[in-house]
C-alpha cells in the first residue's frame, strides 16, 4: 500500500510530515473557505437588515448550549482516541471512538428537536432572513457532523481488523487525520452557537 | 525511549483535560452574559471574543497545533488571509451605513 500511496505512514523528508497529513489540512482550507462565504453572507446579511432578531428571542439557548457542551465533549473523546492508540490500547481506543459517534448522535437528536419545535410553530427558512441563515448553516453543519460520524463509525467498527493485520502505525495516523476534521467542525459550531443564538 | 513517549502521552492527555475544562467554562460564561442582554455591539463583541479564545483552544491543543511544521502553518496562514478577505471585504458594500 505504501508503494502506491507514499509517506502515508512515515513523514516525508522535505515537509516532515505525511502526505496525508499535509492533505487533510488543504482540505480543511477549502472547508474554512465554504464556512467562511457562509458568514460573510450571515455578516452583509445582518448588516444590511432594518431589523434583525436577537438570537435568544427565538432560539432555544439551554439546548444550544447543551449541544455545545455535547460537542466539545465529543473532541475530548476523539483525542482521547487517538491517545488510546498511541498508548497502544485497543480497547480504550474502540471505548473512545464509539462514545464519539453517539456523542455525534446525541447532537443530531438535540437539532432534531430545535428544527421540529421551528417547524411546529410554523417558523421555516422561508420565514424570514435570519431563520434562512440559521437553517442553512446548521443544516450544513449538521451534514458535517454526518459525515464526521461515518469516518469515525468506520475506524470504529474496523480498528480491530487494522490492528491484527499489524497496520496500528496506519490506524494511528488515519484516526488523527479523521480526529482533525471532526474538531474542524467543533470549531464552526463554537462560532455558529453565539452568533445564532447569543446575540 | 517507550517510558518517555508514554510520559509524553501522559502530559499530554493531562492538558486535554485542562482545555476541556476551560472549554466548558467559557461556554457558561458565554451563556451567562447572554442573559444580560447587552446592547447589541457589547454583545457580538463579547461573544466572539470568548468564541474566537475557545476555537484557538480547540486548534492549538486538540488539532495539537502547537506540535506542527512549517508546512502546516504556511497552509493555515494562506487559508487566514483569503478568510480574512472573505470576511472583510464584503463589509466594504455597509460602509455607508455605519455611523461613527
Amino acid at each position: 500500500m505504501d508503494a502506491l500511496i507514499p509517506y502515508i505512514t512515515e513523514p516525508r523528508e522535505d515537509t516532515g510530515v505525511t502526505n496525508s497529513k499535509i492533505c487533510i489540512w488543504l482540505f480543511l482550507a477549502s472547508e474554512v473557505m465554504l464556512f467562511g462565504a457562509f458568514f460573510a453572507t450571515y455578516i452583509v446579511l445582518r448588516m444590511g437588515s432594518t431589523s434583525w432578531p436577537r438570537g435568544w428571542e427565538i432560539q432555544n439557548v439551554p439546548l444550544g448550549a447543551l449541544n455545545t457542551v455535547v460537542l466539545i465533549t465529543s473532541s475530548v473523546t476523539m483525542v482521547m482516541a487517538w491517545a488510546s492508540l498511541e498508548r497502544r490500547d485497543l480497547a480504550k481506543f474502540q471505548r473512545f471512538i464509539g462514545t464519539t459517534v453517539v456523542l455525534g448522535g446525541v447532537f443530531l437528536v438535540i437539532k432534531y428537536f430545535e428544527y421540529s419545535a421551528k417547524f411546529h410553530h410554523h417558523l421555516g427558512p422561508s420565514t424570514s432572513t435570519y431563520l434562512a441563515i440559521y437553517f442553512t448553516m446548521t443544516g450544513l453543519h449538521a451534514l458535517h457532523i454526518i459525515f464526521g460520524m461515518g469516518t469515525n463509525g468506520y475506524f470504529w467498527v474496523t480498528g480491530r481488523s487494522y490492528w491484527q493485520a499489524g497496520d496500528q502505525l496506519l490506524l494511528v495516523n488515519r484516526v488523527e487525520n479523521a480526529g482533525l476534521f471532526w474538531h474542524f467542525v467543533d470549531i464552526v459550531w463554537i462560532f455558529l452557537f453565539p452568533i445564532l443564538y447569543l446575540m | 525511549m517507550e517510558s518517555n513517549h508514554a510520559i509524553d502521552i501522559d502530559r499530554t492527555v493531562r492538558g486535554f483535560m485542562v482545555v476541556f475544562v476551560t472549554l466548558l467554562a467559557l461556554t457558561a460564561v458565554s451563556v451567562g452574559v447572554s442573559y444580560l442582554h447587552l446592547k447589541e455591539h457589547e454583545a457580538v463583541a463579547v461573544a466572539l471574543v470568548i468564541a474566537t479564545f475557545k476555537a484557538s483552544l480547540v486548534a492549538m491543543y486538540f488539532m495539537r497545533l502547537l506540535s506542527e511544521t512549517k508546512v502546516i502553518f504556511l497552509v493555515l496562514g494562506v487559508t487566514v488571509l483569503f478568510f480574512l478577505v472573505l470576511l472583510f471585504v464584503p463589509l466594504l458594500t455597509n460602509l455607508d451605513r455605519i455611523r461613527v
